[in-house]
């Protein structure tokens, strides 16, 4: 039930070993859950991040917080895409333009402008802090 | 930028390096002052501790000088100081009224004769005079009787004379007191013993280095190790046995001295006696120590760019900004970075989290760039976990290609899966196989890459624990796994490959079996040669070891130490297949030698056959060493037999290990043969139990 995306010439090596004895081969995009839906993992990020449309970046101080799964405050945002809608999926930056993780934008950029600095502006949903957290399940 | 706390490094525990060393003052200024002094310490004046030492320097001379001196003296000598001490505690102890003249006896002992006098019963004064007499005929070479009186006080200084009084006047009082109890003259005899050795030990500690006798190892294996006199005693040893022919004690063989440098090494960094024996073999005197020591302390923490994703000065630049002091880790890695310390952890920094970096010692950078990986290769990472040098694999083909990472330990591969993703390796397929099945699972790479699983004797700054598990019998275990992996190794690669047919053998263990003689093996069974790793560094494996003799080529595989790399404990060596065809002989003997197969730790067959794969092979002293070994091969083999047998008769199983023994030479090749070389059944073979009957059968 997982996804993985890889070249073909990796999918005919990948024939010759065995099923049960096959962790993982090229990317793990995400997987599809008992309800047949279909969940990204963080492990597609690097794939994604380059075309996404919405973006938010966050300031150095609320990087660490948003790695540990955290919602984005406010005072953490540094900057969002224009006219992003309410509920969009966002990608998440570091002010550096490193790609930090999946959220959903709480607030419209117009909200965002007025809200007090303790609102939440983006809910987490995935981040690259996952590689430490849950490494078992990652893939 | 300064130097910071490091919260990623555990913060070490007990008594550190310098703790040791300073510690030791305690046993210099114990060597002055005379054990006994808790209570009576006090009492001492500067000048009076200053005598003391005076005296006892005094008493050392003599032995020191190797004069010829009566033995007597010296315990006489030593029973009066003893008694001296005693006295003064006992004094304290008994009566309050006597303890300030005490002390004035012992801070002014010309006067205190004087002053002791008047407490003291006439015949303790004889008693005393007689002791003066007894130590002054011992120094003449008199043997000393308590009746027998001389006076020869007119040869002495007038400051050794008091010295001597005040020594006595110790002496009377401690009779004062043991009269009540036991009869003096035992508790002198015992005294004098502790005393004896007390002295001894001390000596030890001083410049002339004395074999401690059976009796006193004895008596030391029954207390707590003392582990700055065996440090002490580690290094004096060292000392004579790096000039054996000067500086050792005449009747004392080097066996001995050998023998307790052992013991002491493995006592004072809690060895196996097991481990020590191999060090010991492995490295020459001078950097046993070094190397020992350098296990203590962890290797500085390394990190590797990931050229997928950064520049290494773009991520300095960034772990800078976060309060991390590092610096390139050396001219011979373009990606290394060394990790001083670091105001956060290093690793769990977003940089970390990206991918843009991988914590990995600079050890295992070593193999990967020995295997120079090209791209759009196929290449096959054996035992892959954790995925550091996979994913540097992968980085230096930059993502093309194809990479299998195999690892046998599903639970293990989680990480390697984890890592893989966050560095955005994309080319790598991972799969738990078992090793060993290798070709049948998937061949004709064009590169092998068998980081062996080993005993860990290289790391053991990393984990300690390695210093006590580990025997014999692991390690041939180890070496005998490692025969077989790299021979799978050697068959999943194709010769024909025009860049490739390389394979890369590592392992990060220091033991000889686990290295040199894992690839000799290799080397007489398949058609492979070795070649230069492309590392510029590093020390030369060894071509003779011991009593075995390698394949002279072994010089071009690299060995790397903890204490003169400050690396972890590594081996590195880089073989060319050049024919896909497996040697024909072994091919023969497969077909007559599988009924006997039998589980035998050892590869390392005489090469009788005519047809020898390899150019510039030796053969003579490779078969004369193997004959060595066969013998000491008798007895794994016996273990293994009696291993397979559990459950039968106690009568067959011996039968078995007899054959077992005889045929040992025979049945390696053929067990190796059928683990490298996976015919239907071949691994299967191992176990069935139609095998074991016909075990006994001799083939020749």
């Amino acid at each position: 039930d997982r996804v993985y995306y890889l070249s073909e010439r990796l999918l005919k090596l990948a024939t010759n070993i065995p099923r049960d004895n096959l962790a993982s081969l090229g990317t793990c995009f995400g997987k599809f859950t008992k309800s047949q839906k279909f969940r990204l993992h963080i492990t597609a990020l690097d794939y994604l991040a380059p075309y996404a449309k919405y973006k938010v970046w966050v300031k150095p101080g609320a990087e660490q917080s948003f790695l540990y799964g955290n919602h984005l405050l406010k005072s953490g945002l540094g900057r969002i895409t224009e006219s992003t809608a309410q509920y969009q999926g966002v990608v998440v930056y570091s002010m550096a333009d490193v790609p930090l993780g999946f959220g959903v934008a709480a607030k419209t950029t117009q909200e965002c402008r007025k809200v007090d600095p303790m609102a939440i502006v983006v809910f987490h949903q995935a981040d690259i802090g996952e590689y430490i957290r849950h490494e078992e399940t990652l893939t | 930028m300064g130097r910071k706390l490091d919260p990623n490094r555990p913060a070490k525990r007990g008594p550190g390096r310098k703790a040791r060393k300073q510690r030791g003052a305690e046993v210099e200024l114990a060597r002055f002052l005379p054990p006994t002094l808790d209570d009576s310490a006090t009492k001492l004046s500067s000048h009076a501790r200053r005598r003391a030492a005076k005296r006892r320097i005094k008493s050392e001379k003599p032995q020191m000088g190797k004069k010829v001196l009566d033995h007597q003296n010296l315990t006489a000598k030593e029973k009066t100081l003893k008694n001296a001490n005693k006295g003064k505690s006992s004094q304290e102890d008994n009566q309050t009224s006597c303890s300030t003249n005490a002390a004035t006896q012992l801070t002014s002992p010309a006067l205190g004769k004087k002053r002791s006098r008047p407490e003291e019963s006439e015949e303790e004064e004889e008693e005393s005079m007689a002791f003066s007499d007894e130590d002054d005929l011992s120094e003449d070479e008199i043997m000393d009787d308590y009746g027998v009186s001389s006076s020869s006080d007119e040869d002495l200084l007038p400051i050794e004379r008091a010295a001597r009084k005040q020594k006595l006047e110790g002496q009377d009082i401690s009779e004062d007191d043991s009269e009540d109890e036991t009869p003096p003259s035992r508790q002198r005899v015992e005294q004098e013993q502790e005393k004896d050795t007390d002295l001894q030990l001390n000596m030890e500690a001083g410049e002339c280095f004395v074999l401690p006798s059976g009796q006193e190892i004895e008596k030391e294996a029954a207390q707590p190790p003392d582990l700055q006199l065996i440090h002490q005693r580690i290094k004096d040893n060292m000392e004579v046995l790096q000039d054996f022919s000067s500086k050792r004690e005449k009747e004392r063989s080097r066996q001995e001295y050998l023998s307790l440098l052992h013991r002491d090494l493995a006592a004072y960094y809690s060895y196996s006696d097991f481990l020590i024996g191999k060090m010991t073999e492995l490295f020459p005197l001078s950097e046993v120590v070094d190397f020992l020591e350098a296990n203590e302390v962890s290797r500085p923490v390394t990190l590797r760019t990931n050229t997928l994703k950064t520049r290494r000065r773009d991520l300095a630049q960034a772990l800078i900004n976060r309060g991390v002091n590092l610096d390139p880790l050396g001219k011979w890695s373009k990606t290394g970075l060394v990790v001083y310390d670091s105001s956060v952890p290093i690793g769990a920094t977003p940089e970390y989290l990206a991918g843009h970096y991988m914590l990995q010692g600079a050890s295992s950078l070593l193999p990967v760039m020995a295997l120079a990986p090209q791209e759009n290769e196929r290449i096959l990472d054996m035992c892959c976990a954790p995925g550091g040098k996979t994913s540097y694999i992968a980085q230096l083909m930059k993502n093309t290609g194809v990479i299998l990472a195999n690892d046998s330990n599903a639970e293990r591969l989680h990480s390697v899966v984890g890592n893989l993703h966050r560095l955005g390796v994309t080319n790598t397929v991972v799969s738990h196989c078992d090793g060993r099945q290798f070709p049948k699972v998937l061949g004709g790479f064009d590169r092998v890459l068998l980081d062996a699983p080993c005993s860990g004797t290289g790391v053991i700054s990393k984990d300690p624990t390695v210093k006590t598990n580990k025997d014999e019998k692991d390690i041939l275990r180890c070496a005998h796994l490692q025969k077989e992996l790299i021979l799978s190794a050697i068959d999943s690669v194709n010769a024909t490959s025009e860049s490739g047919g390389y394979i890369v053998y590592c392992t990060c263990s220091v033991l000889v079996e686990e290295n040199e003689w894992v690839v000799d093996y290799a080397l007489k069974k398949r058609n492979v040669r070795l070649v230069p790793t492309g590392l510029d560094f590093g020390k030369e494996g060894f071509t003779r070891f011991k009593e075995r003799r390698f394949h002279p080529s072994l010089k071009s595989t690299r060995r790397f130490y903890p204490h003169t790399h400050n690396m972890d404990g590594f081996f590195v060596a880089k073989l060319k297949k050049f024919s896909n065809a497996i040697p024909k002989p072994l091919k023969d003997e497969e077909s007559s030698g599988e009924p006997t197969t039998q589980r035998v730790k050892d590869g390392s067959a005489p090469a009788p056959t005519p047809t020898e794969p390899l150019p510039k092979k030796k053969k003579g002293p490779e078969s004369k060493a193997s004959q060595q070994q066969a013998s000491k091969q008798e007895l794994s083999a016996a273990v293994a037999a009696r291993k397979e047998a559990k459950g039968e008769l106690k009568a067959n199983k011996k039968k078995k290990q007899l054959a077992a023994s005889k045929q040992s030479n025979f049945q390696k090749r053929s067990r190796l043969l059928n683990a490298a070389w996976p015919s239907p059944g071949g691994l299967r073979a191992k176990s069935a139990p139609r095998k074991k009957g016909s075990v006994q059968r001799s083939p020749q």
